[in-house]
């Protein structure tokens, strides 16, 4: 029963796919099965999208003691519809100065980046829609194809908005792409392997029979998750990282030009990465699609996939609920002298926490480790009660 | 099967890249560029080299065409307009195309048959990287590391008056 409820749309799937085995060419029955791949992500993830724009402005709602969206529907559910359609029709506007295939193609390239992204992560057993060896190293190439779009927006939008906000984009992306990818690389070096599958497939026995061998039960794995999160949280252009599109300073950055579907368009690839750095943050540290006890993996993976995306995705949402928007010059500060540090000290942890035998030492060590170089890192980065005369660069 | 899908990639390719070379407009020739690297990148996959095709996007569509972009766009303002006939780059072009044809022929041949697909792990590339290409990875690892610093250093200047 657990067994067939688990594997249930992978059954479905043959049963879909059943009429063209043994009577079409085997290249077909692969296309189809991809079509299939291919429908479900975007049906999941396209309504996933729908359900947390209107989620989202709920709990914000909620955090600032006010109702959000309650018109559309019963508790406003049905809002995303009305967003909906209130986007595709209204009038495209392209400016005429713009760059027009430039300016056409950039809101493309960001959605499928983000789509192709999803493509590589499992959710359930057996759930994986693009099964790749190196599925991280997919994830992270075509991840890095959004800053050139991000670019195409700015410049083919010919605004200076615009163009600020590209390269205040690009800046923030590319510094904190280091420490994303680095704290991966601790994982990828404890399992061996850059396939995800295996990845979750590595964190599936238990401690003591009840403890999960979750990376983020380990402190190198700790660390490299809450690095790993807030490294997301910039590249997602979220709240306290969202710089690139300040409303108060620069309109909406490199989306300003955009109006109806594109900039719909730009909305949506925006929560699509953001769901893809969830997701790849489960799969690494929080286990994939296994349960959290050996009991409870009678309910099915996919569920449990889901439950721990959730409640990153009200972390997203809670972050944006409760803190201010950081500056630049702070942003940059801290990629570059605490979280890149810090990532490279997860890899050294990590390869502690593996010498050291995996057991409750290399435990200790690999804390020992980090937690040195944390302290040396607060001492000398402690910027508090220091305050000189202000200095001003281009001005008297 | 292959060879259409290698003719296919190849014109993708080839396309992108004169694009690149001829466009007046630089930022759509850089874009070209990009777009020519993908293809480049799709080469290494049919020949099963799925790492190298995955590092190829990472690396050349995510760093170094942002890179040239942001070349192009933070120094030349008037770039769009001068187009003359370069004789030196004609030369340049000419040798690295010959030093490539050289290089070419001089290999045995490489038939593009069906990938012969050894699963390669991360832990295979990491020791052919640690033992027999420890020197190249020592000397491109300074390299960069003199970049990195000289760029610094440029950035530095003008705060030193």
């Amino acid at each position: 029963m657990a067994d067939s409820l688990d594997q249930i749309f992978i059954r479905a799937k043959q049963w879909l796919l059943s009429p063209l085995v043994g009577h079409a060419p085997n290249w077909l029955v692969q296309i189809g099965s991809s079509l299939l791949n291919i429908i479900a992500l975007l049906g999941v993830f396209l309504t996933l999208f729908a359900l947390i724009s209107v989620l989202e402005r709920k709990i914000l709602g909620r955090m600032q003691n006010r109702y959000g969206p309650n018109r559309v529907g019963p508790f406003g559910l049905l809002q995303p519809v009305a967003d909906g359609i209130k986007m595709l029709i209204k009038e495209d506007i392209v400016p005429v100065r713009a760059d027009k295939v430039v300016h056409f193609l950039a809101p493309i390239l960001i959605a499928a980046a983000a789509i192709l992204a999803l493509g590589v992560i499992p959710y359930g057993r057996n759930m994986t829609p693009f099964v790749i060896d190196g599925g991280i190293l997919f994830f992270f190439a075509v991840g890095s194809t959004n800053e050139l779009a991000v670019f195409m927006a700015g410049w083919g939008s010919n605004n200076k908005f615009s163009m600020l906000g590209a390269m205040r984009a690009i800046a923030q992306m590319i510094s904190y792409e280091l420490p994303l990818l680095i704290t991966v690389l601790p994982v990828v070096m404890a399992v061996g392997s850059l396939n995800p599958d295996k990845i979750v497939f590595a964190q599936k026995y238990y401690y003591f029979g009840f403890v999960p061998h979750w990376f983020v039960l380990t402190p190198w794995g700790a660390t490299a998750f809450i690095l790993f999160f807030v490294s997301g949280l910039v590249e997602s252009n979220r709240t306290p990282f969202d710089v690139p599109e300040g409303e108060s300073e620069i309109v909406a950055g490199h989306m300003t030009e955009y109006s109806g579907f594109k900039y719909a368009t730009f909305f949506m690839a925006e929560y699509l990465g953001m769901f893809a750095v969830s997701g790849l943050a489960v799969t690494l540290f929080l286990g994939g699609w296994r349960a959290p006890l050996p009991w409870l993996a009678f309910i099915p993976s996919y569920i449990w996939f889901f439950a721990k995306l959730s409640i990153l995705l009200f972390v997203f949402i809670w972050v944006r609920g409760t803190l201010p928007r950081t500056r630049v010059d702070q942003m940059m500060n801290f990629a570059w002298k605490f979280m890149l540090p810090m990532a490279f000290t997860c890899l050294i942890s990590a390869a502690v926490w593996h010498y050291a035998g995996r057991r409750l030492s290399g435990w200790l060590w690999s804390f020992a480790t980090i937690a040195i170089v944390y302290l040396v890192l607060s001492l000398f980065l402690d910027t508090r009660k220091k305050f000189t005369p202000r200095t001003y660069r281009f001005a008297e | 099967m292959n060879s259409v899908v290698f003719a296919i990639i190849a014109i993708f390719t080839l396309t992108f890249a004169l694009a690149a070379a001829t466009n007046p407009r630089l930022m759509h020739a850089a874009l070209s560029f990009a777009v020519m690297f993908v293809g480049v990148a799709a080469f290494f996959f049919l020949l099963g080299a799925e790492f190298v095709g995955l590092v190829q996007i990472f690396v050349y569509v995510g760093a170094v065409a942002v890179l040239i972009v942001f070349t192009i766009l933070l120094t030349r303002r008037d770039a769009e307009k001068d187009r003359g006939f370069n004789w030196g780059g004609v030369i340049v072009a000419i040798a690295v195309f010959a030093g490539l044809v050289w290089a070419i022929l001089k290999t045995q041949s490489v038939s593009i048959g069906p990938p012969v697909i050894k699963a390669l792990t991360v832990k295979q590339i990491g020791e052919a990287l640690m033992t027999s290409y420890v020197w190249p990875l020592q000397c491109v690892g300074v390299l960069l590391t003199a970049a990195l610093i000289g760029a610094l250093i440029l950035v530095l200047e003008d705060k030193r008056e």
